[in-house]
Protein backbone atom coordinates (compact mmCIF):
# COMPACT_ATOMS: atom_id res chain seq x y z
CA UNK A 1 0.00 0.00 0.00
CA UNK A 2 1.45 3.42 -0.84
CA UNK A 3 2.47 5.55 2.07
CA UNK A 4 -0.09 8.30 1.77
CA UNK A 5 -2.95 5.81 1.59
CA UNK A 6 -1.66 4.05 4.66
CA UNK A 7 -1.57 7.41 6.34
CA UNK A 8 -5.15 8.17 5.43
CA UNK A 9 -6.25 4.68 6.45
CA UNK A 10 -4.77 5.20 9.92
CA UNK A 11 -6.46 8.54 10.24
CA UNK A 12 -9.81 7.06 9.25
CA UNK A 13 -9.61 4.15 11.67
CA UNK A 14 -8.53 6.19 14.69
CA UNK A 15 -10.97 8.95 13.79
CA UNK A 16 -13.79 6.42 13.57
CA UNK A 17 -12.93 5.13 17.04
CA UNK A 18 -13.10 8.62 18.48
CA UNK A 19 -16.40 9.26 16.70
CA UNK A 20 -17.85 6.00 18.01
CA UNK A 21 -16.92 6.76 21.61
CA UNK A 22 -18.25 10.30 21.32
CA UNK A 23 -21.54 9.06 19.88
CA UNK A 24 -21.80 6.45 22.64
CA UNK A 25 -21.28 8.98 25.43
CA UNK A 26 -23.67 11.50 23.92
CA UNK A 27 -26.35 8.85 23.32
CA UNK A 28 -25.99 7.64 26.87
CA UNK A 29 -26.40 11.09 28.34
CA UNK A 30 -29.30 11.98 26.04
CA UNK A 31 -31.07 8.72 26.78
CA UNK A 32 -30.78 8.94 30.54
CA UNK A 33 -31.69 12.61 30.46
CA UNK A 34 -34.74 12.19 28.21
CA UNK A 35 -36.13 9.32 30.25
CA UNK A 36 -35.22 10.94 33.52
CA UNK A 37 -36.77 14.27 32.59
CA UNK A 38 -39.95 12.61 31.32
CA UNK A 39 -40.96 12.21 34.96
CA UNK A 40 -41.26 15.94 35.29
CA UNK A 41 -42.33 16.78 31.74
CA UNK A 42 -44.94 14.08 31.07
CA UNK A 43 -45.94 12.60 34.40
CA UNK A 44 -46.53 15.92 36.09
CA UNK A 45 -44.28 15.34 39.06
CA UNK A 46 -42.71 18.50 40.42
CA UNK A 47 -38.89 18.55 40.62
CA UNK A 48 -39.13 19.84 44.18
CA UNK A 49 -41.41 16.97 45.25
CA UNK A 50 -38.95 14.52 43.75
CA UNK A 51 -35.81 15.97 45.28
CA UNK A 52 -37.23 16.93 48.65
CA UNK A 53 -40.12 14.51 49.16
CA UNK A 54 -39.54 12.17 52.06
CA UNK A 55 -41.93 9.38 51.09
CA UNK A 56 -41.01 6.87 48.46
CA UNK A 57 -44.00 4.82 47.41
CA UNK A 58 -44.39 4.78 43.63
CA UNK A 59 -47.41 2.47 43.69
CA UNK A 60 -49.52 4.77 45.79
CA UNK A 61 -51.07 8.02 44.61
CA UNK A 62 -51.01 11.13 46.73
CA UNK A 63 -53.85 13.64 47.09
CA UNK A 64 -53.34 14.99 43.57
CA UNK A 65 -53.34 11.56 42.03
CA UNK A 66 -49.57 11.58 41.45
CA UNK A 67 -47.46 8.67 42.67
CA UNK A 68 -45.47 9.56 45.80
CA UNK A 69 -41.87 9.52 44.68
CA UNK A 70 -39.85 11.56 47.16
CA UNK A 71 -36.21 10.63 46.61
CA UNK A 72 -34.78 12.42 49.62
CA UNK A 73 -34.39 9.22 51.70
CA UNK A 74 -32.23 7.69 49.01
CA UNK A 75 -30.28 10.88 48.43
CA UNK A 76 -29.54 11.03 52.15
CA UNK A 77 -28.65 7.35 52.18
CA UNK A 78 -26.25 7.72 49.28
CA UNK A 79 -24.46 10.68 50.79
CA UNK A 80 -24.38 9.08 54.24
CA UNK A 81 -22.70 5.89 53.06
CA UNK A 82 -20.33 7.81 50.79
CA UNK A 83 -19.15 10.17 53.49
CA UNK A 84 -19.02 7.62 56.28
CA UNK A 85 -17.12 5.08 54.20
CA UNK A 86 -14.62 7.77 53.19
CA UNK A 87 -14.17 8.81 56.80
CA UNK A 88 -13.39 5.20 57.66
CA UNK A 89 -11.19 4.43 54.67
CA UNK A 90 -9.15 7.62 54.28
CA UNK A 91 -7.09 7.56 57.51
CA UNK A 92 -6.28 3.89 56.97
CA UNK A 93 -5.32 4.52 53.35
CA UNK A 94 -3.07 7.47 54.15
CA UNK A 95 -1.60 5.72 57.16
CA UNK A 96 -0.60 2.68 55.19
CA UNK A 97 0.66 4.85 52.33
CA UNK A 98 2.94 6.67 54.78
CA UNK A 99 4.24 3.37 56.09
CA UNK A 100 4.83 1.97 52.63
CA UNK A 101 6.49 5.06 51.14
CA UNK A 102 8.36 6.51 54.09
CA UNK A 103 9.09 3.66 56.44
CA UNK A 104 9.41 0.40 54.55
CA UNK A 105 9.65 0.96 50.78
CA UNK A 106 11.04 -2.52 50.13
CA UNK A 107 8.18 -4.27 51.88
CA UNK A 108 5.75 -1.93 50.17
CA UNK A 109 6.94 -2.66 46.68
CA UNK A 110 7.33 -6.40 47.10
CA UNK A 111 4.42 -7.37 49.35
CA UNK A 112 1.93 -4.64 50.04
CA UNK A 113 1.30 -3.21 46.60
CA UNK A 114 0.67 -6.57 44.89
CA UNK A 115 -1.72 -7.39 47.73
CA UNK A 116 -3.59 -4.13 47.20
CA UNK A 117 -3.83 -4.72 43.47
CA UNK A 118 -5.34 -8.11 44.20
CA UNK A 119 -8.03 -6.45 46.29
CA UNK A 120 -8.89 -3.97 43.54
CA UNK A 121 -9.85 -6.82 41.25
CA UNK A 122 -12.31 -8.58 43.56
CA UNK A 123 -15.89 -8.26 42.21
CA UNK A 124 -18.28 -6.28 44.34
CA UNK A 125 -20.68 -9.18 44.87
CA UNK A 126 -17.94 -10.93 46.84
CA UNK A 127 -17.59 -7.90 49.08
CA UNK A 128 -21.37 -7.97 49.46
CA UNK A 129 -21.36 -11.62 50.48
CA UNK A 130 -18.63 -11.09 53.02
CA UNK A 131 -20.45 -8.01 54.25
CA UNK A 132 -23.62 -9.99 54.66
CA UNK A 133 -22.08 -12.85 56.58
CA UNK A 134 -19.50 -10.94 58.61
CA UNK A 135 -20.29 -7.25 58.91
CA UNK A 136 -24.06 -7.52 59.24
CA UNK A 137 -23.75 -10.37 61.71
CA UNK A 138 -21.19 -8.45 63.72
CA UNK A 139 -23.30 -5.30 63.82
CA UNK A 140 -26.34 -7.33 64.83
CA UNK A 141 -24.41 -9.02 67.62
CA UNK A 142 -23.64 -5.85 69.54
CA UNK A 143 -26.37 -3.46 68.54
CA UNK A 144 -29.50 -5.53 68.92
CA UNK A 145 -30.76 -4.24 65.55
CA UNK A 146 -31.14 -6.29 62.40
CA UNK A 147 -27.59 -5.41 61.45
CA UNK A 148 -28.69 -3.98 58.12
CA UNK A 149 -28.17 -0.26 57.65
CA UNK A 150 -25.93 2.66 56.86
CA UNK A 151 -23.19 1.48 59.21
CA UNK A 152 -22.84 -1.97 57.66
CA UNK A 153 -23.00 -0.53 54.16
CA UNK A 154 -20.35 2.05 55.00
CA UNK A 155 -18.00 -0.55 56.42
CA UNK A 156 -18.38 -2.74 53.35
CA UNK A 157 -17.87 0.25 51.06
CA UNK A 158 -14.87 1.40 53.06
CA UNK A 159 -13.22 -1.98 52.51
CA UNK A 160 -14.14 -1.81 48.83
CA UNK A 161 -12.68 1.64 48.18
CA UNK A 162 -9.70 1.14 50.48
CA UNK A 163 -7.47 -0.53 47.86
CA UNK A 164 -8.09 2.18 45.26
CA UNK A 165 -7.59 5.05 47.68
CA UNK A 166 -4.52 3.40 49.22
CA UNK A 167 -2.78 2.74 45.96
CA UNK A 168 -3.51 6.26 44.71
CA UNK A 169 -2.23 7.66 48.02
CA UNK A 170 0.95 5.63 47.69
CA UNK A 171 1.48 7.10 44.22
CA UNK A 172 0.78 10.57 45.59
CA UNK A 173 3.35 10.31 48.38
CA UNK A 174 5.93 8.57 46.21
CA UNK A 175 5.79 11.38 43.67
CA UNK A 176 6.85 14.01 46.21
CA UNK A 177 10.45 14.77 45.15
CA UNK A 178 13.11 13.40 47.46
CA UNK A 179 14.73 16.85 47.60
CA UNK A 180 11.79 18.18 49.60
CA UNK A 181 12.40 15.64 52.32
CA UNK A 182 16.11 16.46 52.38
CA UNK A 183 15.29 20.14 52.51
CA UNK A 184 13.30 19.48 55.65
CA UNK A 185 15.92 17.21 57.22
CA UNK A 186 18.51 19.93 56.55
CA UNK A 187 16.44 22.22 58.75
CA UNK A 188 16.74 19.83 61.65
CA UNK A 189 13.26 18.36 61.29
CA UNK A 190 12.56 14.80 62.32
CA UNK A 191 11.05 12.22 60.03
CA UNK A 192 7.56 12.69 61.40
CA UNK A 193 7.79 16.46 61.20
CA UNK A 194 8.94 16.03 57.61
CA UNK A 195 6.15 13.64 56.71
CA UNK A 196 3.48 15.77 58.33
CA UNK A 197 4.62 19.21 57.22
CA UNK A 198 6.28 18.56 53.91
CA UNK A 199 5.32 15.26 52.34
CA UNK A 200 1.61 15.26 53.13
CA UNK A 201 1.41 18.96 52.45
CA UNK A 202 3.01 18.64 49.02
CA UNK A 203 0.85 15.66 48.14
CA UNK A 204 -2.43 17.26 49.23
CA UNK A 205 -3.90 17.81 45.74
CA UNK A 206 -3.17 14.23 44.69
CA UNK A 207 -4.50 12.91 47.98
CA UNK A 208 -7.70 14.87 47.43
CA UNK A 209 -8.05 13.41 43.97
CA UNK A 210 -7.59 9.94 45.46
CA UNK A 211 -10.28 10.66 48.03
CA UNK A 212 -12.77 11.91 45.51
CA UNK A 213 -12.16 8.98 43.20
CA UNK A 214 -12.87 6.72 46.17
CA UNK A 215 -16.02 8.69 46.94
CA UNK A 216 -17.17 8.38 43.33
CA UNK A 217 -16.78 4.65 43.55
CA UNK A 218 -18.63 4.46 46.88
CA UNK A 219 -21.41 6.68 45.57
CA UNK A 220 -21.95 4.55 42.49
CA UNK A 221 -21.61 1.10 44.01
CA UNK A 222 -24.92 -0.74 44.03
CA UNK A 223 -24.73 -4.49 44.44
CA UNK A 224 -22.71 -4.78 47.61
CA UNK A 225 -24.63 -1.92 49.20
CA UNK A 226 -27.97 -3.37 48.31
CA UNK A 227 -27.00 -6.63 50.00
CA UNK A 228 -26.28 -5.06 53.40
CA UNK A 229 -28.22 -1.81 53.71
CA UNK A 230 -31.65 -3.29 54.37
CA UNK A 231 -33.45 -1.50 51.52
CA UNK A 232 -36.00 0.52 53.33
CA UNK A 233 -36.81 3.77 51.60
CA UNK A 234 -36.95 5.95 54.68
CA UNK A 235 -34.88 8.83 55.87
CA UNK A 236 -32.34 6.95 57.96
CA UNK A 237 -33.06 7.65 61.62
CA UNK A 238 -29.82 6.11 62.82
CA UNK A 239 -26.83 4.32 61.40
CA UNK A 240 -28.36 1.03 62.45
CA UNK A 241 -31.81 1.24 60.88
CA UNK A 242 -32.35 -0.18 57.40
CA UNK A 243 -32.05 2.44 54.68
CA UNK A 244 -31.48 2.61 50.96
CA UNK A 245 -29.41 4.49 48.40
CA UNK A 246 -30.10 5.75 44.91
CA UNK A 247 -28.25 2.79 43.46
CA UNK A 248 -29.85 0.12 45.61
CA UNK A 249 -33.38 1.34 44.76
CA UNK A 250 -32.44 1.34 41.11
CA UNK A 251 -31.13 -2.22 41.05
CA UNK A 252 -34.07 -3.43 43.10
CA UNK A 253 -36.71 -1.73 40.96
CA UNK A 254 -35.43 -1.75 37.41
CA UNK A 255 -36.33 -5.28 36.40
CA UNK A 256 -39.85 -5.15 37.73
CA UNK A 257 -41.42 -2.34 35.79
CA UNK A 258 -42.42 -1.98 32.16
CA UNK A 259 -40.93 0.85 30.10
CA UNK A 260 -43.07 3.97 30.05
CA UNK A 261 -44.80 3.60 33.38
CA UNK A 262 -44.40 6.42 35.84
CA UNK A 263 -42.42 4.20 38.21
CA UNK A 264 -40.02 3.38 35.42
CA UNK A 265 -39.59 7.04 34.52
CA UNK A 266 -38.85 7.88 38.14
CA UNK A 267 -36.13 5.24 38.24
CA UNK A 268 -34.57 6.93 35.23
CA UNK A 269 -34.69 10.18 37.14
CA UNK A 270 -32.73 8.53 39.92
CA UNK A 271 -30.19 7.40 37.33
CA UNK A 272 -29.98 10.96 36.02
CA UNK A 273 -29.34 12.20 39.54
CA UNK A 274 -26.56 9.65 39.97
CA UNK A 275 -25.00 10.66 36.70
CA UNK A 276 -25.13 14.33 37.60
CA UNK A 277 -23.42 13.61 40.92
CA UNK A 278 -20.60 11.62 39.31
CA UNK A 279 -20.16 14.51 36.92
CA UNK A 280 -19.78 16.85 39.88
CA UNK A 281 -17.19 14.54 41.45
CA UNK A 282 -15.22 14.39 38.21
CA UNK A 283 -15.40 18.16 37.80
CA UNK A 284 -13.95 18.57 41.27
CA UNK A 285 -11.09 16.24 40.38
CA UNK A 286 -10.36 18.29 37.27
CA UNK A 287 -10.46 21.51 39.24
CA UNK A 288 -7.96 20.19 41.78
CA UNK A 289 -5.77 18.76 39.04
CA UNK A 290 -5.82 22.04 37.12
CA UNK A 291 -4.96 24.08 40.17
CA UNK A 292 -2.08 21.74 41.04
CA UNK A 293 -0.71 22.07 37.52
CA UNK A 294 -0.86 25.86 37.65
CA UNK A 295 0.91 25.94 41.01
CA UNK A 296 3.69 23.72 39.80
CA UNK A 297 4.10 25.99 36.84
CA UNK B 1 47.61 25.53 56.74
CA UNK B 2 45.03 25.94 59.48
CA UNK B 3 45.24 28.73 61.99
CA UNK B 4 46.18 27.41 65.41
CA UNK B 5 44.64 30.23 67.39
CA UNK B 6 41.01 29.30 66.65
CA UNK B 7 39.34 26.04 67.54
CA UNK B 8 37.69 24.48 64.51
CA UNK B 9 33.92 24.44 64.46
CA UNK B 10 33.91 21.32 62.39
CA UNK B 11 36.63 18.82 61.80
CA UNK B 12 36.81 15.46 60.06
CA UNK B 13 39.37 12.81 60.87
CA UNK B 14 39.63 9.90 58.50
CA UNK B 15 36.10 10.49 57.27
CA UNK B 16 35.03 7.86 54.73
CA UNK B 17 31.76 7.07 52.99
CA UNK B 18 30.62 3.83 51.38
CA UNK B 19 27.46 3.57 49.36
CA UNK B 20 25.66 0.25 49.11
CA UNK B 21 27.81 -0.85 52.06
CA UNK B 22 30.74 -1.75 49.80
CA UNK B 23 31.67 0.94 47.27
CA UNK B 24 33.94 3.42 49.04
CA UNK B 25 33.07 6.71 47.38
CA UNK B 26 35.12 8.80 49.76
CA UNK B 27 38.55 7.83 51.01
CA UNK B 28 39.75 9.13 54.39
CA UNK B 29 39.52 12.92 54.51
CA UNK B 30 41.01 15.14 57.20
CA UNK B 31 39.84 18.72 57.07
CA UNK B 32 38.90 21.35 59.59
CA UNK B 33 36.63 24.33 59.25
CA UNK B 34 36.87 27.47 61.31
CA UNK B 35 34.48 30.10 62.43
CA UNK B 36 34.08 32.88 59.90
CA UNK B 37 36.04 31.01 57.26
CA UNK B 38 34.75 30.08 53.83
CA UNK B 39 36.02 26.88 52.27
CA UNK B 40 35.38 25.96 48.66
CA UNK B 41 35.30 22.31 47.62
CA UNK B 42 36.23 21.85 43.97
CA UNK B 43 36.95 18.92 41.71
CA UNK B 44 35.63 17.08 38.67
CA UNK B 45 32.13 15.64 38.60
CA UNK B 46 31.67 12.50 40.69
CA UNK B 47 34.80 13.05 42.77
CA UNK B 48 32.91 13.04 46.07
CA UNK B 49 32.43 16.72 46.89
CA UNK B 50 28.73 16.36 47.66
CA UNK B 51 29.38 13.11 49.44
CA UNK B 52 31.87 14.82 51.75
CA UNK B 53 29.65 17.86 52.27
CA UNK B 54 26.75 15.64 53.23
CA UNK B 55 28.88 14.03 55.93
CA UNK B 56 29.27 17.34 57.70
CA UNK B 57 25.60 17.49 58.73
CA UNK B 58 25.22 13.70 58.72
CA UNK B 59 22.78 13.93 55.82
CA UNK B 60 24.25 10.71 54.47
CA UNK B 61 22.57 8.98 57.40
CA UNK B 62 19.26 9.41 55.58
CA UNK B 63 20.45 7.34 52.64
CA UNK B 64 19.76 3.64 53.08
CA UNK B 65 22.83 1.40 52.92
CA UNK B 66 25.22 4.32 53.17
CA UNK B 67 27.93 4.11 55.81
CA UNK B 68 30.00 6.98 57.16
CA UNK B 69 33.27 6.08 58.88
CA UNK B 70 35.84 8.06 60.83
CA UNK B 71 35.34 10.94 63.23
CA UNK B 72 33.35 14.08 62.58
CA UNK B 73 33.98 16.59 65.33
CA UNK B 74 31.56 19.41 65.96
CA UNK B 75 33.03 21.84 68.50
CA UNK B 76 35.40 19.07 69.46
CA UNK B 77 32.73 16.43 70.03
CA UNK B 78 32.49 13.41 67.74
CA UNK B 79 29.01 13.41 66.23
CA UNK B 80 29.48 10.42 63.96
CA UNK B 81 28.05 7.99 66.46
CA UNK B 82 24.60 6.51 66.71
CA UNK B 83 23.76 8.13 70.03
CA UNK B 84 24.03 11.66 68.66
CA UNK B 85 20.70 13.22 67.76
CA UNK B 86 21.26 14.15 64.13
CA UNK B 87 18.07 16.20 64.01
CA UNK B 88 19.31 18.31 66.89
CA UNK B 89 22.71 18.68 65.19
CA UNK B 90 21.18 19.89 61.93
CA UNK B 91 19.52 22.79 63.71
CA UNK B 92 22.92 24.45 63.90
CA UNK B 93 24.37 23.17 60.62
CA UNK B 94 22.31 24.50 57.73
CA UNK B 95 22.41 23.15 54.20
CA UNK B 96 21.42 24.61 50.83
CA UNK B 97 21.04 22.38 47.80
CA UNK B 98 21.68 22.76 44.12
CA UNK B 99 17.98 22.73 43.29
CA UNK B 100 15.90 25.10 45.40
CA UNK B 101 13.41 23.17 47.52
CA UNK B 102 10.71 25.60 48.65
CA UNK B 103 7.87 23.86 50.45
CA UNK B 104 4.28 24.10 49.30
CA UNK B 105 3.60 26.87 51.78
CA UNK B 106 3.64 30.63 51.91
CA UNK B 107 6.93 32.53 51.79
CA UNK B 108 6.50 33.41 55.45
CA UNK B 109 5.86 29.80 56.47
CA UNK B 110 8.86 28.65 54.47
CA UNK B 111 11.24 30.98 56.28
CA UNK B 112 9.75 30.28 59.69
CA UNK B 113 9.51 26.56 59.06
CA UNK B 114 12.47 25.54 61.19
CA UNK B 115 12.01 28.03 64.09
CA UNK B 116 8.37 27.04 64.43
CA UNK B 117 9.16 23.34 64.41
CA UNK B 118 11.81 23.99 67.01
CA UNK B 119 9.55 25.69 69.44
CA UNK B 120 9.73 29.43 68.76
CA UNK B 121 6.21 30.75 69.26
CA UNK B 122 6.59 34.42 70.16
CA UNK B 123 5.13 36.37 67.26
CA UNK B 124 7.44 39.34 67.67
CA UNK B 125 10.49 37.08 67.63
CA UNK B 126 9.22 35.26 64.56
CA UNK B 127 8.48 38.49 62.71
CA UNK B 128 11.92 39.82 63.50
CA UNK B 129 13.48 36.55 62.38
CA UNK B 130 11.48 36.62 59.16
CA UNK B 131 12.67 40.07 58.20
CA UNK B 132 16.33 39.70 59.17
CA UNK B 133 16.63 36.32 57.45
CA UNK B 134 15.07 37.60 54.24
CA UNK B 135 17.22 40.72 54.38
CA UNK B 136 20.40 38.72 54.86
CA UNK B 137 19.49 36.58 51.86
CA UNK B 138 18.92 39.78 49.84
CA UNK B 139 15.35 38.95 48.94
CA UNK B 140 13.38 41.06 51.42
CA UNK B 141 12.66 43.91 49.01
CA UNK B 142 11.31 41.54 46.39
CA UNK B 143 8.94 39.63 48.65
CA UNK B 144 8.05 41.94 51.52
CA UNK B 145 4.63 42.69 50.00
CA UNK B 146 3.69 39.11 49.27
CA UNK B 147 4.81 37.17 52.32
CA UNK B 148 1.62 35.13 52.42
CA UNK B 149 1.82 34.09 48.77
CA UNK B 150 2.94 30.63 47.78
CA UNK B 151 6.71 30.20 47.62
CA UNK B 152 6.25 28.07 44.51
CA UNK B 153 5.26 31.18 42.57
CA UNK B 154 8.76 32.68 42.94
CA UNK B 155 11.40 32.45 40.24
CA UNK B 156 14.24 29.93 40.54
CA UNK B 157 16.71 32.52 41.75
CA UNK B 158 14.27 33.90 44.29
CA UNK B 159 13.46 30.39 45.48
CA UNK B 160 17.13 29.68 46.07
CA UNK B 161 17.57 32.89 48.06
CA UNK B 162 14.42 31.97 49.99
CA UNK B 163 16.03 28.63 50.84
CA UNK B 164 19.10 30.47 52.09
CA UNK B 165 16.87 32.71 54.19
CA UNK B 166 15.13 29.63 55.52
CA UNK B 167 18.48 28.20 56.55
CA UNK B 168 19.62 31.45 58.16
CA UNK B 169 16.39 31.62 60.18
CA UNK B 170 17.72 28.71 62.26
CA UNK B 171 20.68 30.92 63.27
CA UNK B 172 23.15 28.17 62.30
CA UNK B 173 26.87 28.43 62.98
CA UNK B 174 27.75 26.35 59.92
CA UNK B 175 26.19 26.65 56.46
CA UNK B 176 26.87 24.04 53.80
CA UNK B 177 26.08 24.94 50.20
CA UNK B 178 26.11 22.37 47.40
CA UNK B 179 26.48 24.19 44.07
CA UNK B 180 23.95 26.80 45.18
CA UNK B 181 24.30 28.92 42.06
CA UNK B 182 24.49 26.36 39.28
CA UNK B 183 20.85 26.91 38.33
CA UNK B 184 20.90 30.67 38.75
CA UNK B 185 21.29 33.69 36.48
CA UNK B 186 24.33 35.97 36.95
CA UNK B 187 22.45 38.59 38.97
CA UNK B 188 21.04 36.07 41.45
CA UNK B 189 24.45 34.45 41.60
CA UNK B 190 26.01 37.78 42.47
CA UNK B 191 23.59 38.40 45.32
CA UNK B 192 24.01 34.86 46.67
CA UNK B 193 27.78 35.37 46.70
CA UNK B 194 27.26 38.64 48.52
CA UNK B 195 25.18 36.80 51.11
CA UNK B 196 27.86 34.16 51.50
CA UNK B 197 30.50 36.82 52.23
CA UNK B 198 28.13 38.42 54.76
CA UNK B 199 27.57 35.09 56.47
CA UNK B 200 31.31 34.58 56.86
CA UNK B 201 31.67 38.13 58.15
CA UNK B 202 29.01 37.33 60.75
CA UNK B 203 31.16 34.47 61.98
CA UNK B 204 29.35 31.61 60.27
CA UNK B 205 31.53 28.79 59.01
CA UNK B 206 30.74 28.37 55.32
CA UNK B 207 31.53 25.37 53.12
CA UNK B 208 30.59 25.66 49.47
CA UNK B 209 30.83 23.14 46.65
CA UNK B 210 31.28 24.82 43.30
CA UNK B 211 32.26 24.05 39.74
CA UNK B 212 32.99 27.67 39.08
CA UNK B 213 36.63 28.59 39.75
CA UNK B 214 35.91 32.31 39.64
CA UNK B 215 33.22 31.82 42.22
CA UNK B 216 35.60 29.89 44.44
CA UNK B 217 38.09 32.74 44.09
CA UNK B 218 35.44 35.37 44.83
CA UNK B 219 33.91 33.89 47.97
CA UNK B 220 36.37 31.54 49.61
CA UNK B 221 39.54 32.06 51.60
CA UNK B 222 40.49 28.42 51.39
CA UNK B 223 39.97 25.74 48.77
CA UNK B 224 40.08 21.96 48.92
CA UNK B 225 40.52 19.96 45.73
CA UNK B 226 38.90 16.53 45.51
CA UNK B 227 39.80 13.94 42.95
CA UNK B 228 38.32 10.45 42.63
CA UNK B 229 37.10 10.24 46.19
CA UNK B 230 40.25 11.73 47.66
CA UNK B 231 41.02 15.11 49.14
CA UNK B 232 44.15 15.89 47.17
CA UNK B 233 45.16 19.38 48.14
CA UNK B 234 43.94 22.08 50.45
CA UNK B 235 45.22 25.59 51.00
CA UNK B 236 44.51 29.30 50.76
CA UNK B 237 42.50 29.87 47.60
CA UNK B 238 44.88 32.38 46.02
CA UNK B 239 47.94 30.28 46.62
CA UNK B 240 46.20 27.12 45.40
CA UNK B 241 45.06 28.70 42.15
CA UNK B 242 48.34 30.52 41.55
CA UNK B 243 50.73 27.65 42.24
CA UNK B 244 49.07 24.26 42.67
CA UNK B 245 51.37 21.70 44.23
CA UNK B 246 49.63 18.62 42.85
CA UNK B 247 49.82 17.94 39.12
CA UNK B 248 46.20 16.72 39.05
CA UNK B 249 45.00 20.03 40.42
CA UNK B 250 47.12 21.84 37.86
CA UNK B 251 45.55 19.76 35.09
CA UNK B 252 42.11 20.46 36.48
CA UNK B 253 42.72 24.20 36.67
CA UNK B 254 44.08 24.38 33.16
CA UNK B 255 41.03 22.50 31.94
CA UNK B 256 42.78 19.34 30.85
CA UNK B 257 39.96 17.27 32.38
CA UNK B 258 36.80 17.61 34.46
N1 LIG C 1 23.09 7.82 46.79
C1 LIG C 1 24.16 7.24 46.20
N2 LIG C 1 24.21 5.89 46.07
C2 LIG C 1 25.27 5.30 45.48
N3 LIG C 1 26.33 5.96 45.00
C3 LIG C 1 26.34 7.30 45.10
C4 LIG C 1 25.27 8.01 45.71
N4 LIG C 1 25.54 9.33 45.67
C5 LIG C 1 26.75 9.45 45.07
N5 LIG C 1 27.24 8.24 44.73
C6 LIG C 1 28.54 7.97 44.08
O1 LIG C 1 29.54 8.58 44.83
C7 LIG C 1 30.51 9.20 43.99
C8 LIG C 1 30.68 10.64 44.37
O2 LIG C 1 29.47 11.33 44.13
P1 LIG C 1 29.23 12.84 44.54
O3 LIG C 1 27.79 13.11 44.33
O4 LIG C 1 29.78 13.07 45.88
O5 LIG C 1 30.10 13.60 43.45
P2 LIG C 1 30.26 15.17 43.25
O6 LIG C 1 31.69 15.46 43.41
O7 LIG C 1 29.32 15.91 44.10
O8 LIG C 1 29.89 15.33 41.72
P3 LIG C 1 29.08 16.50 41.01
O9 LIG C 1 30.06 17.59 40.81
O10 LIG C 1 28.66 15.91 39.73
O11 LIG C 1 27.96 16.88 41.90
C9 LIG C 1 30.02 9.01 42.57
O12 LIG C 1 30.76 7.98 41.99
C10 LIG C 1 28.59 8.60 42.70
O13 LIG C 1 28.26 7.68 41.72
MG1 LIG D 1 27.52 17.07 43.76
Amino acid sequence: MPKHRLERCGLTVTGACVALVTVLVVTLIVMVASHGLATFANDGIAVGDFLLGTTWNPHQADANGNPTVGALPMICGSFAVTILSTVIALPIAIGSAIFVVEVAPGFGRRVFQPLIELLVGIPSVVYGLIGLSVVVAWTRSWSGSTGYGILSASIVLAVMVLPTVTSLSIDALASVPHEYREGSYALGCTRWQTIWNVVLRSATPSLMTATILGMTRAFGESLAVQMVIGNSAQIPGSLLTPASTLTSVLTMGMGNEAMGTVYNDVLWSLALLLMAMSLVFILIIHLIGGRGAVRHG
Amino acid sequence: MSDDRVTPVLETRGCTVSYDLTHEALHPVDLSFEQGGTTALIGPSGCGKSTFLRCLNLMNREIPRCRVGGDILYHGENVNSTDVDTFELRKSIGMVFQQPTPFRKSIRENVLFAPKRHGVTDKAVLDELLETSLRRAAIWDEVKDKLSRSALALSGGQQQRLCIARTLAMRPDVVLLDEPCSALDPISTFSVEETIRDMAADGICVVIVTHNMEQAARVSDRTAFFYMGQMVECGPTERLFASPADSRLEDYLTGRFG
